[in-house]
């Protein structure tokens, strides 16, 4: 596969579609996995390292996981590359930067990814859009009993299984969802989803960007604990405890701001789609935080049934569409689509060479004036 | 707020005292409250603070013991020292040589939880699994309990009940 096969289009994890895919952009479960019989990476040799990658990339690509599966080896891979791979979440900073031989194992559509010689051996993980986890979970349960057959994992009795950082130790699995909460943010009471998420031993990141800001109001909760806990329980309070709370305070303060801010709302949404339509230059994260603010319009149009003017005049963005089905879902495609392409490694693999910031931020503009303005 | 002595400078110094049952407030500029001789202490300088700070800190022998300290993995060769440096392990063995430090960080990392609940791969002996099994019953009585789902809370009871496992065996 080449990377640009897939760079300018979506992934299917962000395409929108999903159970309360309005505020729960997608779900993730991710395995951490290390063979019997082998150190830790931090202590393997390149030899090591090499012969880890050589036995789990054949048993991974002997998997069944559909058509069209693919390897890339990331240590070879062009630092455009690497940067697309981490913005397309196939792959972590940790692993795109890294050091050794190492790669990647892709299955179509990009709904699974296996990470090789990470910070474990082997980390495997599937994604599904919108609010999924018991299907995240059910379908990575049977990838790794088949690479189970295949190989040993180094196991314990007492600690589950081993990972290099004993924050993985015990069942290695980290559940994440995505959460869109410009409302939240907007009214203030942000707070109240780190205090939820603190209180609950929840890790929270942004999704977009680097580091921990949370560009966009795109934010990333995972759990921490990983030991005396087990998968079932772990996906269990997601589904039932945290995701209804979160959804439920994101869903009040859009009704708050619908009812008591209508004003306010209709300010962030056309001051957005002003900047949007007509600037020139557009750093990522200003995309980011602007589209942000029209992708909440359209849900709020699509589920809440909101119909402020701003609102009413976002819609008419999925409305030009010859195509069949509902103008919302034309109009959350065509900012979706503009979310994952606009991030400076799409931009520049989809234009097919590498451009300075200044550049990258003129075809930013341009690339959402065209979506925008027709 | 202006100094209430000077009238020039601006406050930066709040006083309140409270003597007989009475509060009073004063506010000046550090350079009047010399001249009236009230002590103002200056700020601690950092490097003061972070070494005072660190003077406090656990030592690697406090922490770890001294017999531990030293050991090396005769596996991977791996100490405890570059542990605290790296975050990570060197191989699986670590987890049994150093056990004894290991322990606190991974109660702490998981909530006070030591012990493996969940998932168990297939080719791992039947007593072991079953064993996992167990506990992962108990920690869902105890939940039933909790959320007082007593008809569940029954069920799980004597399903470890017919298990034929004595609670010693789940360590």
């Amino acid at each position: 596969m080449k990377l640009t096969d897939i760079s300018n289009d979506v992934n299917e994890w962000f395409d929108g579609s999903g159970p309360l895919s309005d505020i729960v952009i997608s779900s993730r479960v991710r395995l951490a996995r290390n063979l019997v019989g082998y150190k830790f990476l931090s202590r393997c040799s390149t030899a090591e390292k090499s012969e880890i990658l050589v036995k789990l990339k054949n048993v991974l690509m002997s998997l069944e996981l559909g058509d069209k599966v693919s390897y890339i080896s990331v240590d070879k891979a062009s630092s455009l590359n690497r940067h697309f791979l981490v913005e397309r979440h196939l792959i972590s900073r940790h692993h795109a930067f890294g050091k050794g031989p190492r790669g990647v194992v892709i299955a179509h559509r990009e709904f699974f990814t296996a990470m090789i010689n990470e910070e474990d051996h082997l980390r495997i993980q599937v994604l599904k859009g919108g609010c999924q986890l018991s299907g995240c979970a059910e379908q990575i349960n049977h990838i790794d009993d088949a690479i189970e057959q295949k190989i040993d994992y180094a196991f314990s009795p007492r600690y589950g299984y081993l990972t290099a950082c004993p924050t993985n130790l015990g069942t290695g699995i980290r559940v994440s969802v995505m959460l869109h909460l410009p409302a939240l943010k907007m009214t203030g009471q942000i707070e109240k989803f780190f205090r939820a998420a603190k209180a609950m031993s929840l890790a929270v990141r942004g999704l977009f960007g680097e580091g921990t800001e949370a560009a966009g109001d795109f934010y990333q909760l995972s759990n921490q604990v990983t030991l005396g806990v087990s998968e079932a329980d772990i996906v269990s309070q997601f589904e039932n405890a945290i995701i209804p709370e979160i959804v439920e305070y994101e869903n009040a303060a859009r009704k708050q701001l619908l009812s008591n801010q209508p004003e306010l709302l209709d300010d962030k949404i056309s001051r957005a789609m002003a900047l949007l339509k007509g600037a020139h230059l557009i750093s990522s994260q200003e995309a980011l935080f602007l589209l942000s603010h029209l992708r909440m319009g359209i849900n709020m149009h699509d589920r809440m049934g909101a119909s402020t003017p701003a609102i009413e005049q976002l819609c008419i963005l999925g409305a030009a569409g010859n195509d069949t089905g509902k103008a919302e879902d034309r109009s959350i495609a065509i900012i979706n689509r503009l979310f994952m392409l606009t991030q400076p490694a799409h931009l520049q693999l989809n234009y097919g060479k590498a451009l300075d910031p200044t550049h990258r931020d003129a075809l930013r503009a341009k690339i959402i004036r065209s979506a925008l303005n027709k | 707020m202006q100094c209430q002595i000077c009238h020039k400078n601006e406050a930066t110094i709040h006083l309140t005292e409270i003597a007989d049952g009475q509060r009073s407030e004063m506010h000046i500029c550090e350079q009047c409250a010399i001249e009236q001789g009230i002590a103002v202490k200056s700020q601690i300088p950092v490097n003061e603070l972070l070494s005072s700070l660190l003077s406090v800190q656990p030592t690697d022998e406090e922490l770890f013991g001294i017999a531990e300290r030293e050991l090396v993995c005769p596996n991977c060769g791996f100490t405890l020292e570059q542990f605290r440096k790296e975050a990570v392990l060197g191989c699986p063995y670590d987890y049994k040589i150093f056990e004894k430090s290991l322990l606190p960080l991974i109660e702490k990392a998981h909530n006070g939880k030591t012990v493996h609940c969940g998932k168990v791969p297939s080719k791992v002996p039947t007593d072991t699994k079953k064993r996992i099994e167990l506990l992962n019953m108990r920690q869902q009585l105890e939940a039933a309990v909790q959320a007082e789902d007593y008809e569940l809370a029954a069920k799980l009871r004597d399903k470890i009940k017919n298990s034929g496992h004595s609670s010693e065996d789940t360590d």
